[in-house]
């Protein structure tokens, strides 16, 4: 667990130095969801970092808010995808690490584009139900926005996972509250977000996603509940802008980078670290 | 000549697209079927029959439908998705764009009642931009094959080719006159006539009608080639030279607006390489409306004598 939280500060690291660099990106989003990708890529998924397209007997995991870029690429090269050191053209001309995931430029770790909201849930079933079709048991994470949920397609296919059976998909949605406009209850209020999952037809856990102990429990959990006949869907309450006192709550730090300043203050307070880039 | 052209039988070439895809089934096991609740229209219960297990009904929700096609593709599957060509593609461009296209998606996407000749249903449903928009599409290839058999070559042929597909068909019967078990070449334009007056370049349905205007043109002593551009993209660039290079002007005929279809593509071409008075057949940056299919053919401007028309006007054009 040392090892799961001090990697989950690393990556808070890459997040605010990658956007600071360029001063662009979205790091609010992006250290909120920090541990729970530390947890996925360093504990509960199994997966092979030799990447291969079609994931075959191996866990594979789907982002769907896009924008969340920084923190899928740091767990993804800290996790052994692509090295390390790449991680500084994030956003940059001719880079692999498009300011959206990308397959178009042949990333390792990346399954399909993302970014235009929305799309995620639908792909993620679609590789379930491959994998059902292919007889390999293992499983399929996504993770989504809870103000990307205001995109009508995400109910079609919370609607439809149910129904084919997609009952080896796991996914979970950042449920911090926050979108770009302002706090998801004024925008568009998600209302009883676990009741509609249900009532959906799936299994819903809830967790602190910012509580590394919490996470990986839950995410063992949820991983017992597949295979049932039901998709699983994890509610993860996650503060936006995490581990950084001054981004932390707020929607605006959804899509504006830190000053130099801003920097080294944020540094400061993530002092565990593997070794920048 | 075109008057040794033989009609087989008429038939629907939504058909050819059931026939072609249980063929492809049979010969690839990782053939997969989407519906969005349009089954029986897009003629898959033959396919449903014999690969229940290869078969996803998503109900009335294309943009979920693109998305776990694309999803499919990842695990090696060929997911065939099926709806009208209006919700195959304008309903679902963004989801088609960075699911599938920008994601270099192994999807096709198979839509019927194309055009004008859905008839009675009326405009929301009787797209006529389909071909522009996913042409437009890096990586996108487009088909629009011409009748019954050729349908079915080409639902076959794509499940060979890796990379996103459109392939646009259509839902009245109509004249069945290209080979049973015909090889389907991607992007190898179709000469069904040699002519060195006026070349006639036509898609869909519009190929037949193509052929009709030709053989009154035959009688009337004009050197006429009828090419049947199947696929759109990538256009067959030498094929169509090569032709607009001996006859000096050219018709394109399309049950499409002529704002971003065939005819735009062909006209690319001789722009770029060899500039030559084209006439174009097709919808003029209009909607439709219900109707039969021939009248609606009729009263847009898509007929027979349409193309008769424009081929006159072409040749007469190519003398000053």
């Amino acid at each position: 667990m040392t090892d799961l939280k001090a990697t989950a500060s690393q990556i808070r690291r890459d997040i605010v130095r990658m956007v600071h660099a360029v001063q662009s990106g979205h790091p609010g989003g992006s250290l909120g969801c920090a541990d729970f990708f530390t947890a996925l890529y360093f504990s509960v998924m199994e997966h092979n970092p030799d990447f291969h397209m079609d994931g075959r007997n191996e866990d594979i995991f789907f982002l769907s808010n896009g924008h969340i870029s920084p923190v899928f690429y740091s767990a993804l090269a800290r996790s052994g995808y692509f090295p390390i050191q790449e991680l500084s053209t994030f956003r940059k001309l001719n880079s692999r690490l498009q300011g959206h995931p990308t397959t178009h430029e042949h990333l390792p770790g990346i399954r399909v584009a993302s970014g235009s909201l929305g799309q995620g849930m639908s792909v993620a079933i679609g590789a379930a139900l491959a994998k059902k079709m292919n007889k390999d048991s293992h499983l399929v994470f996504s993770l989504h926005g809870d103000g990307e949920l205001d995109e009508g397609q995400n109910w079609e296919a919370i609607m439809s996972a149910p129904n084919l059976g997609a009952d080896n998909l796991i996914s979970t949605i950042d449920w911090n509250g926050q979108q770009i406009d302002g706090p998801t209850a004024k925008v568009m209020n998600l209302g009883n977000l676990r009741q509609k999952f249900e009532i959906f037809g799936w299994e819903t856990l809830e967790m602190n996603g910012n509580d590394m102990d919490d996470v990986i429990t839950k995410l063992g959990q949820a991983k017992a509940l597949t295979g049932k006949g039901k998709p699983v869907a994890i509610l993860m309450h996650t503060v936006m802008g995490k581990g950084v006192d001054f981004m932390e709550g707020h929607h605006e730090w959804h899509g504006i980078a830190p000053s130099d300043a801003q920097l080294k203050a944020a540094l400061n307070q993530l002092p565990e670290t593997l070794g920048d880039y | 000549m075109l008057k040794d052209i033989v009609v087989l039988n008429e038939k629907e070439t939504r058909g050819g697209f059931g026939e072609g895809i249980l063929e492809a089934g049979r010969k690839n096991p990782n053939v997969v079927a989407l519906t969005a609740d349009l089954l029986g229209s897009m003629k898959l219960q033959a396919f449903i029959k014999e690969f229940p297990e290869r078969f996803v009904q998503v109900g009335i929700a294309e943009a979920n439908m693109i998305g776990i096609a694309a999803g499919l593709t990842i695990g090696g599957k060929i997911p065939y998705t099926t709806t009208f060509a209006n919700f195959s593609t304008g309903r679902v461009y963004d989801q088609i764009r960075q699911s599938v296209a920008y994601s270099g998606k192994n999807v096709k996407i198979c839509a019927s009642h194309a055009g004008l000749t859905l008839g009675e249903d009326g405009a929301t449903h009787q797209i006529l931009e389909d071909i522009g928009l996913m042409k437009m599409l890096p990586g996108m290839t487009v088909i629009v094959p011409c009748d019954f058999n050729q349908t079915k070559a080409a639902t076959i042929a794509i499940s060979e080719y890796e990379g996103p597909v459109y392939l646009r068909f259509g839902r009245p019967k109509w004249p069945n006159f290209t080979p049973e078990n015909q090889p389907f070449e991607i992007g190898k334009a179709q000469f069904l006539s040699e002519g060195k007056d006026i070349s006639i370049f036509a898609c869909g349905h519009m190929v037949w009608k193509a052929i009709e205007a030709g053989r009154i043109l035959e009688e009337k002593g004009v050197s006429v080639e009828v090419v049947n551009i199947h696929t759109i993209k990538p256009l067959d660039v030498e094929g169509i030279l090569k032709s607009i290079q001996k006859t000096g002007c050219a018709v394109t005929a399309e049950e499409h607006n002529i704002i971003g279809g065939l005819g735009d593509s062909v006209a690319q071409v001789a722009a770029r390489h060899f500039p030559i008075p084209i006439e174009y057949v097709g919808t003029n940056d209009t909607f439709g409306e219900s109707g039969k299919p021939e009248d609606l053919l009729v009263k847009y401007g898509l007929d027979t004598p349409n193309i008769l028309a424009a081929a006159e006007k072409a040749l007469i054009r190519k003398k000053h």
